[in-house]
């Protein structure tokens, strides 16, 4: 199944690691920003009508 | 229906609320698809090797790092020309993803330029090109942080936006503007006998659709809250005057 990736495979695999590290930090924190902001604007929003 | 219809940050967040999850879905099923098939299945290239698998990261993230710049543009000008918040906010919403992806393109030439030109980094002219576009990107995104008034803030980096329109292009259209410097010419061509192998193309393209929707999910997600973060501030004044 793995490919034969010869003398190159230390960059190949390096490319392919680094990029899933980006792929996942930009991921992971628009996901936490989405929570995080959702969150908040029930607590103001709670708070606004309960005032 | 109208385009302009969006501009209305609650018809917005309707619209998109539906949309976020099935476009990361989808945006998942063409990156697994994509890059699973470059990296398993696609041959060797006949000159570098196994080296050829990182043009399915490489690619797709040149070409969203550059895209991203120029869909920043088009809000950027909606808003100075037409005032729509969220066009602005989606400007703004977009800068992160498309550093990450200019980080990813630098990143993976110099990884494939090592083995191939004997050298992670050359002032050529794509390279470099992209190198300003990426401090660009990070001076856009210092700029929003740093004006306290949110219109002001969209003024200002609505026109950093512009000028830095002029080293998307140059980034996009170095190779051709100067024929000088290592990076190849474009890899993809309308052309059939300049085009890449089918071999190699047609687990490119998936992947090249996988990076557009995860690009169209991470800006909606990011707009979505961007306008929630507005409406929590004019909350919060609301509270403050009462």
């Amino acid at each position: 199944m793995m490919p034969d990736l010869g003398a190159y495979a230390l960059e190949v695999a390096l490319a392919y690691a680094g990029s899933f590290v980006i792929l996942i930090v930009i991921i992971g924190l628009s996901v936490m920003q989405a929570r995080r902001t959702k969150r908040l604007l029930d607590e103001t929003e709670r708070r606004n009508s309960d005032a | 229906m109208s385009l302009w219809e969006f501009a209305n940050p609650r018809k917005f967040m309707a619209t998109t609320d539906r949309l976020v999850v099935p476009l990361f879905l989808l945006a998942a099923l063409c990156l697994g698809t994509g890059l699973a098939w470059g990296f398993f299945f696609a041959p060797d290239d006949f000159r570098q090797g196994s080296t050829v698998r990182i043009i399915y990261l490489h690619v797709p993230s040149a070409m969203m790092a550059i895209n991203s710049w120029v869909m920043m543009l088009v809000a950027s000008l909606i808003w100075l020309i037409r005032r729509h918040h969220v066009s602005a906010l989606a400007a703004k919403a977009a800068a992160p993803v498309g550093l990450a992806m200019t980080l990813m393109a630098l990143f993976t030439g110099a990884v494939w330029g090592q083995p191939m030109w004997g050298s992670w980094w050359e002032w050529d002219p794509r390279l470099t090109s992209f190198l300003i576009l990426f401090l660009f990107y990070l001076g856009y995104i210092a700029l929003w942080s740093s004006v306290e008034n949110p219109d002001t803030a969209a003024d200002l980096t609505s026109m950093l936006c512009v000028v830095g329109s002029v080293f998307a292009l140059l980034s996009r259209y170095a190779v051709n503007f100067w024929s000088q410097g290592l990076h190849q010419a474009a890899s993809l061509s309308l052309d059939r006998d300049e085009n890449i192998s089918n071999a190699f193309w047609l687990p490119l393209v998936v992947s090249i659709a996988g990076f557009v929707i995860l690009f169209v999910a991470l800006v909606l997600l990011r707009t979505r809250s961007e306008i929630r973060l507005r409406r929590v501030r004019a909350l919060e004044l609301k509270e403050r005057i009462s």
